[in-house]
């Protein structure tokens, strides 16, 4: 079932590709391909495998359970409001923050899990910003 | 000798301190990821280039600590599979079925201490193998004109999945999904918007770092997320005792023929598109066992049956990086990551870079010998440190390659967009990896894409927009048929090759469990 949504979803997107190739637009000058053809020829393409991925699909693979589905999406979601609060708070605070709750989340004890994540926060700043000189994201606290 | 001469230059760019300094920090780096399982050479190598690009390393000292990283993770993906009878990373599979066994009955030192050597034995014949065979490549590949790169690039994506490819429809529905990805953005040749569907941030495309980072390593952090709790290995490496670690010369003796034999098969394993170290680890050991194991010992903890298969993927982890500098196409997953380095450095692999970059080759090269043995020195009387490696919970570990994996592409960009990009492929990573889906052709498609078009662009230029002119040439028509034939094989040579690879697998693994 898992590679006939595949395969079908994979012909929707390679359907709604070549339309949008076929938006291109066209510039004055152009060469005789030009450049809406390879992508259509791609969109071609993905849509021929999908179509044999729908008709001829794998054995079932094995996905997890809901709670580990949310797990995932938890953090999915973790990872998403790090991306967006890194400039607003600062790599430091930040980073402790997103790797202390995965930490916490793949199997650590709470406490632990905080302690890990400030120690992976400021080993990754000091390896990193202090001895390597990456820019990292500054915050509001210089850090 | 004109070659050896050029690698005596490459001697003297390679050994200044600071390259000296890289290789040993790649080779380290290179060898815990090796022997952390999970973290193969291609997570390894994904997650450093953002880094190597953002501390702006010049393309000769960057790739020196890539490769080195790269030949450090072969070495270092036996240590868990002797230990733990798990694999660090895929190639590492055909190591377990000798090499755990011997560390049962207390051989552990001697299995990690001739395994070390093979390894050695197999890269550094490697190495010399592309001292010579990659300048016959680049002559080769100057006769190529867009056409026939056209055609190379079809065969990369056609034969990428391997003789062992699972579903050849599911490896072209991955180029194509790369493909498709590296269509976004601004058309080089005519200047419009492509599928950009007026997203500001897409009007550069999507860069192939955040898709490699997000599909290698934040995937990674899923699949851990999924299977927490799960099967622990962990911890038993402390129990198997690592007995003597420098091996007995007798014992090296009688493993020679079986270094070299599986050194020179690995190579050319490597070499070919599409076989691999997977391919070069398994191919030695099933024909040294043919070979020389005549009492049936294989299986049960014999030296060779540890010395082949090592033997057999670091010389093709050298193999493979000959298409890749010679051609400018990748056989291997992370061979195509070494080359996204290269692209982003602004270094267009292939014959002008033996001609334009010399430095840059022949610098490699060196730095590999050199390389080469830094890791036998780290591998054999060190081999302990890396062993305590392996008992760094992955609760712990994981979140630090998330972690890593942000501040690098953070560090090239600064921007948020390109974060929330890599979280994306991070997901669809996963997705795919649970339908069996393969992620190398998606980075191979997102890395050519552009190059592939822009040769078939100017192959219809040069003739005038008549499509015949792809087949004009004997040598592109000969490309297009290895690529077929190497598309439709696997069809059927793959089932009955993986049933003889499992039936191995059972048969020596039975005594195992």
């Amino acid at each position: 079932m898992s590679d006939r949504i595949l395969g079908a979803a994979g012909l929707a997107v390679a359907i709604f590709y070549i339309w949008s190739a076929t938006l291109i637009e066209l510039s004055f000058i152009s060469d005789p391909v030009g450049p809406r053809t390879f992508p259509i020829i791609i969109g071609v393409l993905l849509g021929l495998a999908s179509i044999v991925i729908l008709l001829r699909p794998d054995a079932e693979p094995h996905w997890p359970s809901i709670g580990r589905f949310a797990e995932i999406a938890g953090a999915v979601v973790v990872m998403v409001a790090y991306a967006l609060l890194l400039p607003v708070a600062g790599f430091v605070i930040a980073t402790a923050g997103a790797s202390a709750v995965l930490t916490w989340r793949l199997g650590t004890a709470p406490l632990y899990a905080v302690i890990a994540g400030i120690l992976t926060s400021l080993g990754i700043y000091a390896v990193f910003h202090l001895v390597l000189g990456l820019t990292l994201a500054r915050g509001p606290l210089g850090f | 000798m004109d070659t050896l001469a050029l690698l005596a230059d490459g001697f003297g760019i390679a050994l200044t301190w600071q390259n000296l300094a890289l290789a040993l920090i790649g080779c380290f780096l290179g060898s815990v990821m090796g022997a952390l399982p999970g973290l193969g050479p291609a997570n390894g190598v994904a997650i450093l280039i953002p880094l190597a690009f953002s501390l702006g390393l010049d393309p000769v000292a960057a790739m020196i600590l890539l490769t080195s990283v790269y030949y450090g993770a072969m070495y270092g993906g036996r240590i868990s599979s002797i230990l733990l009878n798990i694999p660090g990373d895929e190639p590492a599979l055909m190591t377990t079925l000798d090499g755990y066994p011997m560390a049962v009955q207390g051989r552990a030192g001697e299995a990690l201490a001739i395994s070390g050597v093979a390894s050695f034995v197999g890269a550094f014949l490697a190495t010399w193998g592309l001292v010579f065979l990659a300048p016959l490549l680049v002559k080769v590949a100057l006769l190529f004109g867009p056409a026939e790169y056209f055609a190379l690039f079809a065969l990369a994506f056609a034969t990428l999945g391997g003789i062992a490819a699972q579903n050849q429809a599911k490896s072209a529905f991955a180029a194509a999904l790369g493909l498709g990805i590296a269509m976004v953005g601004v058309d080089g040749q005519t200047g419009v918007p492509r599928l950009t569907f007026g997203e500001v941030h897409l009007y550069d495309g999507i860069d192939f770092l955040v898709a490699i980072v997000g599909l290698f390593a934040l995937s990674e952090v899923f699949i851990f997320l999924e299977h927490r709790g799960e099967g622990s290995g962990k911890g038993k490496a402390a129990e198997v005792g690592i007995g003597r670690i420098v091996p007995p010369l007798a014992l090296l003796k009688s493993c020679t023929p079986t270094m070299l034999r599986s050194s020179f098969l690995g190579f050319v394993a490597g070499v070919l598109p599409g076989a691999g170290a997977s391919l070069g680890s398994f191919i030695s050991y099933s024909i040294e066992k043919r070979l020389v194991d005549r009492d049936g010992r294989f299986g049960n903890g014999d030296p060779r049956g540890v010395a082949a298969p090592e033997a057999g993927n670091n010389a093709a982890a050298g193999g493979a990086l000959v298409p890749m500098l010679a051609l400018g196409v990748p056989g291997s997953g992370t061979t195509a990551v070494l080359l996204a380095m290269l692209l982003a450095l602004n270094i267009t692999p292939g014959p002008l870079l033996f001609q334009n970059n010399p430095d840059v080759v022949w610098g490699l090269i060196a730095a590999l010998f050199i390389g080469n043995f830094m890791l036998l020195a780290m591998n054999i009387p060190m081999v302990g440190l890396f062993v305590r490696v392996l008992l760094v919970p992955p609760r712990i570990l994981m979140p630090v390659v998330a972690m890593v994996s942000f501040v690098g592409i953070y560090g090239i960009s600064g921007s948020t967009f390109d974060l929330l990009v890599m979280i994306v492929f991070g997901v669809l990573g996963w997705l795919l990896r649970k339908l069996n889906v393969p992620l190398v052709p998606v980075i191979l498609g997102v890395l050519l894409g552009n190059l592939m078009e822009a040769n078939l662009r100017r192959a219809l230029t040069i003739s005038d927009g008549d499509w015949s002119a792809l087949l004009a040439s004997p040598l592109s028509i000969g490309l297009w048929l290895i690529a077929v034939v190497g598309f439709v094989l696997p069809v059927f040579l793959a089932p009955l090759l993986r049933r003889r690879m499992a039936m191995r697998k059972d048969e020596e693994g039975s005594i195992v469990d």
